[in-house]
């Protein structure tokens, strides 16, 4: 069963968010399972104002392309250029090397607890 | 629906493979990763179970003139141990199935029908069959099918076979079957082992009873592991398929399209003596030019145009997108997609529309990936 991060909270789109400042963003073990091997990522670029709960980048796998939606409002600090590079980090490490992009956040959308989130997706914590 | 398991369920279950519904059918989608496992068919080797398949049999002094009739090929003219690539039409020409028939001997032949179509197809032929001296019978509940696929395929599939019939194996040509004897373990048998597939790659298609499906599984596992075998989904079939240029029923194929439009116009034997299903309404078809032909396209960029996305010239949308992904073999976007004829010619610059954004494309020749010979 994919694996759902104690630590961090979610939206109900599986992108995860930190606690730092600006926060960190990536997608969910739960997501990136579902998406098969991603092949392809498409991120906002550093400056770029997102919305929470608006679509902000995609996630392309070889089977399937999905919206990436910003779980937070604010101003793009920080693209993870590796992820780009290496899009299978997504699947490799999600919580980890896989992260996508800091916000410097104005407004949370609904974000769930790991509690939650797991409950809710079939995710193991 | 009723949901469907192959006899190798039990297998998938314990290889942890994620399943997807197919035609009815609980089909294991991947075991691992489906890039890991597209790669596995094109340098080493993949199983797969294709037991969702139909297969249907054909017995009677009539057999060859019947499916002469009952699809486009002709299928008379099939020599005893070789197969054929054909379709099934509709009166009106549109196409019920794409299928491959073997030559068993002189009076029998196996059709093998796509998995979601098999019922169709069977009814079809039993209701064809009337006036002619043959038998059809659907023994697709009591069939299994594992195919073993890629360069070392081969090799596999012999450590199987007692030595005094490595040469059945060896010996067969493309698009051949035989029956070969196997020793399974404590369990031997003759299994019917085509040269046929649907990856692109060298490769066989064993067909096995139910009940010897997870012994052929296992002793094929065994055998192949260390030739880098390793179990491969229908996510990994799809890729490999595309790569290949093959078409998949539902997206290449439909009974709204003729065989003319898909390209497959060699298929139809309007040369053959008699009538068939779908003969008159296929020779006016031959006569006019589709409006849209199935075309190859490359993307430029690194996003995938996918099925029934708009292809566009100057903005106004000129076809659809059948199928799409990226290719993990070639590093870029492949597609099959309907064109509008004047578009059609390798080398014309069209757009896919990705979800609002053109992107720019290639029409190319078919297949996008041909194995080293």
């Amino acid at each position: 069963m994919s694996k759902v991060n104690a630590g961090l909270r979610y939206s109900a789109e599986h992108e995860w968010v930190d606690g730092s400042s600006p926060v960190k963003v990536g997608i969910s073990a739960v997501a990136a399972d579902a998406l098969g091997d991603v092949v392809y990522v498409d991120l906002p670029e550093v400056g770029a104002v997102i919305t929470a709960g608006e679509t902000c980048g995609e996630v392309e796998s070889t089977k399937s392309v999905s919206d990436l939606y910003a779980p937070v409002s604010g101003e793009i600090m920080e693209i993870n250029q590796e992820a780009i590079d290496n899009p299978a980090l997504l699947n490799e490490d999600p919580y980890g090397a896989g992260w996508l992009f800091t916000v410097n956040t104005t407004s949370e959308g609904e974000l769930l607890s790991a509690e939650e989130y797991a409950e809710k997706n079939g995710g193991e914590l | 629906m009723t949901e469907k398991y192959t006899a190798l369920y039990e297998e998938h279950k314990r290889l942890g493979a994620s399943f997807t519904d197919f035609g009815g059918w609980q089909m294991p989608l991947k075991y691992s990763s489906e890039l890991a496992e597209h790669h596995a068919v094109r340098k080493a080797a993949g199983l797969f179970d294709l037991s969702h398949m139909g297969e249907i049999k054909v017995t009677g002094p009539d057999a060859g003139a019947f499916l002469d009739y009952a699809l486009v090929g002709k299928l008379s003219a099939v020599k005893v141990g070789k197969a054929k690539y054909s379709l099934i039409t509709n009166a009106d020409g549109g196409i019920i199935d794409d299928l491959i028939s073997y030559r068993l001997d002189d009076e029998t032949y196996l059709v093998v029908p796509n998995a979601g179509n098999a019922p169709v197809v069977a009814a079809e032929l039993a209701a064809r069959a009337e006036g002619f001296d043959v038998t059809v019978n659907n023994i697709s509940d009591d069939t299994s099918l594992v195919a073993v696929q890629g360069p070392n395929a081969e090799a596999i599939l012999l450590a199987l076979v007692p030595a005094e019939h490595r040469d059945a194996v060896t010996g067969m040509k493309y698009y051949a079957a035989a029956k070969v004897p196997m020793a399974l373990g404590a369990w031997s048998a003759e299994l019917l082992v085509a040269r046929t597939g649907y990856t692109g790659e060298d490769g066989f298609e064993i067909y096995v009873p139910n009940d010897a499906a997870p012994i052929l599984w296992a002793a094929l596992l065994d055998a192949g592991t260390d030739r880098g075998l390793i179990p491969a989904g229908l996510a990994c079939r799809d890729s490999l398929r595309l790569e290949a240029g093959m078409p998949l029923y539902g997206n290449e194929l439909s009974l709204d399209l003729d065989p003319y439009a898909a390209g497959l116009g060699p298929v139809v034997a309007l040369s053959k003596e008699g009538d068939f299903v779908g003969r008159t309404a296929l020779e006016a078809k031959k006569q006019q030019a589709p409006a849209r032909r199935l075309v190859g396209l490359k993307g430029a960029g690194r996003r995938a145009g996918r099925s029934h996305y708009p292809v566009l010239s100057d903005g106004a949308v000129i076809g659809d997108v059948t199928s799409g992904a990226p290719s993990p073999t070639l590093g870029y976007p492949i597609a099959l997609a309907y064109v509008d004829t004047a578009f059609a010619e390798p080398g014309t610059e069209v757009q896919v529309d990705l979800r609002g954004k053109p992107e720019p494309f290639t029409v190319v020749g078919l297949p996008f990936y041909k194995r080293p010979s």
